[in-house]
């Protein structure tokens, strides 16, 4: 380059925008959520303020319903791990060789993905899992079985699988776009040979398809440790902390109990959780860089 | 390239049947709503179940009536697509800078970008409410705004980035020589080079922006709410409504389930950052 100047400041100064914008976006609620967490701060009790350690802390962990938050979490979350990506695989599998209307089947397995998750989440609470007039039911009493009150009776794994039907398609959709750069040369060199289906998917498929895999299971494992639209719009966290997970009881002492105070002590537990996760994925991601 | 028709046998029948047997199945939901959107509200909850019965469009009347549906709507629109621009015009100067003068900063820089994406929206949750709070900026289209631009500018930022990548540097270094401005060489030689890159980067950024449910849940109520706060709305029942509520969810995800089948591989790519091509 033989301008020396203007390569150097000129593209600072088209990075400063999305740098500083990005740079505040992290720091400042960061640093607040901080500082709340380390003071008394109830809205409700506008009076009582100053600082107070870690008593915060203290009082999110020992919250009876921490715990089970925790644990509904991680089951949440580990449930609709497996699901997607085993079902998303099966879908990715069957859909990679042609068939008729493939191109029509492809886009309908992947519409759940771009509904908004309030709708998919009040679609299924009410025509699908009305233990009287909803779609399950009925399939039941078809099948001279008593239907089930699915919210009631099973809040979490009601929450599983509406959230897993809503991430199948991405799960389902990585994989099929992985599965359009298999070397189809080796594979069919593979099928002449007379490799069977199972041999072509553990020595083929499955060695090509682990790097879509390991990034499906840390990009659900960021925003699943999230969920929270299709619990408020479902259970509300119940019956009692039945489907609470971490976010919503975060939520649930910030904006129910209004006592910010204890809910950024949680918040800044789910960011270490989640940045846990996310050093993997960056480590993944940043290989490719290059 | 051999193209050679797939004879019928036993085994395509097969695999064929399962294929659709298993998308029929996971669509349903969704076809289903979208049936009983047309059906009177007693319809809805007929027992068995009905598919056959003459379609009606006065759900949609009600629900525009009732809750005043064009008001989220417009909500809805004005947020996203004001998100998007402003996030294509903080983006793309950023990833054209990266893209065409990478300095040893440039991958710390993506990468890090990419580590706010990965901070969960709960742990902002407090201040953001209470900085809005304090500026009279809660339940206001302002704030909405803000936050979506800033929740998809990292994954904006590397869309661009990856577009901008793969058009050679040698065209906008001959445009130079001839003389162009900057200005000139962005609006004459990258922007149609990059046309189809950026629209298909906004396009997500509008399904993105126009789905978030956190923050329109948690920040707004009804001035400002979107069309995922009006949907909720419907959370508890309140007579029969089913019908109702499925006109409304017919309507608020339409459009964008249909960007959304075009804009499916820049999602891969948007989603993954890269990492799945």
């Amino acid at each position: 380059m033989s301008q020396k100047s203007a390569p150097r400041t000129l593209p600072r100064l088209l990075q400063a925008p999305a740098v500083l914008s990005l740079l505040l976006w992290m720091i400042v609620p960061l640093v607040m959520t901080i500082y709340f967490s380390t003071i008394r701060f109830n809205l409700m009790q506008p009076e009582k303020t100053g600082f107070i350690g870690l008593e915060n802390y203290e009082y999110f962990i020992t919250d009876p319903s921490f715990w089970p938050a925790v644990l509904n979490t991680i089951l949440l979350l580990g449930w609709v791990i497996v699901i997607t990506v085993v079902m998303g695989l099966f879908l990715g599998l069957l859909t990679d060789a042609p068939f008729p209307g493939r191109g029509i089947a492809r886009v309908l397995l992947i519409s759940p993905f771009f509904v908004m998750p309030t709708v998919n989440a009040l679609l299924w609470k009410h025509m699908m899992m009305n233990p009287v007039y909803g779609v399950l039911a009925q399939v039941w009493l078809f099948f001279g079985a008593e239907p089930i009150n699915w919210l009631t009776d099973y809040p979490l794994f009601s929450i599983i699988l509406i959230v897993s039907w809503q991430w199948l398609p991405f799960a389902a959709l990585i994989f099929i776009t992985a599965l359009q750069s298999m070397d189809r040369e080796q594979l069919e060199a593979a099928r002449m040979d007379g490799a069977t289906y199972l041999q072509q998917l553990r020595h083929l498929y499955l060695p090509h398809l682990s790097r879509p895999i390991a990034v499906v299971v840390m990009i659900e494992m960021i925003f699943l440790l999230s969920v929270f639209a299709e619990i408020f719009t479902t259970t509300q966290g119940g019956p009692s902390d039945a489907s609470t997970n971490v976010t919503f009881l975060i939520f649930k002492q910030a904006l129910l109990d209004f006592d910010f105070g204890v809910a950024s002590a949680g918040a800044l537990f789910a960011v270490i959780i989640a940045n846990i996760a996310a050093i993997f994925l960056i480590r993944l991601v940043g290989k490719n860089l290059n | 390239m051999r193209h050679h028709r797939p004879t019928v046998t036993p085994l395509l029948m097969l695999r064929t049947l399962i294929a659709w047997s298993v998308t029929l199945i996971l669509f349903f939901p969704l076809g289903w709503m979208a049936l009983t959107a047309f059906k009177t509200e007693l319809q809805a909850i007929a027992v068995p179940p009905l598919m056959l019965f003459e379609p009606t469009l006065e759900n949609f009347a009600i629900v525009q009536e009732r809750s005043d549906y064009m008001h989220y709507a417009l909500n809805s629109l004005i947020t996203s697509v004001s998100a998007t621009i402003l996030g294509l015009a903080i983006a793309a100067p950023a990833a054209y800078a990266m893209a065409f003068y990478p300095s040893k900063a440039t991958k710390d820089v993506l990468m890090w970008m990419l580590s706010t994406k990965m901070m969960p929206a709960v742990g902002a949750l407090m201040p953001i409410y209470v900085l809005a709070q304090a500026s009279n900026l809660l339940d206001s289209l302002f704030t909405l705004t803000v936050i979506f631009t800033l929740s998809t500018l990292p994954i904006m930022v590397w869309m661009l980035y990856a577009v901008f990548k793969d058009i050679p540097k040698e065209i906008l270094d001959a445009a130079r020589m001839d003389g162009a401005s900057l200005w000139q060489e962005a609006r004459m030689v990258l922007l149609p080079l990059a046309m189809g890159g950026i629209a298909s980067t906004g396009l997500l950024c509008l399904v993105l922006s126009w789905n978030e449910a956190f923050w329109s849940l948690t920040l707004t109520a009804a001035k400002a709410g979107t069309l995922a706060a009006l949907i909720a709305q419907y959370s508890s029942p309140e007579g029969l409504f089913w019908a109702k509520l499925s006109a409304a969810s017919l309507l608020a995800i339409a459009p964008i389930v249909v960007f959304g089948w075009f804009s499916q591989k820049q999602l891969v790519q948007g989603l993954t950052f890269g990492a799945v091509k």
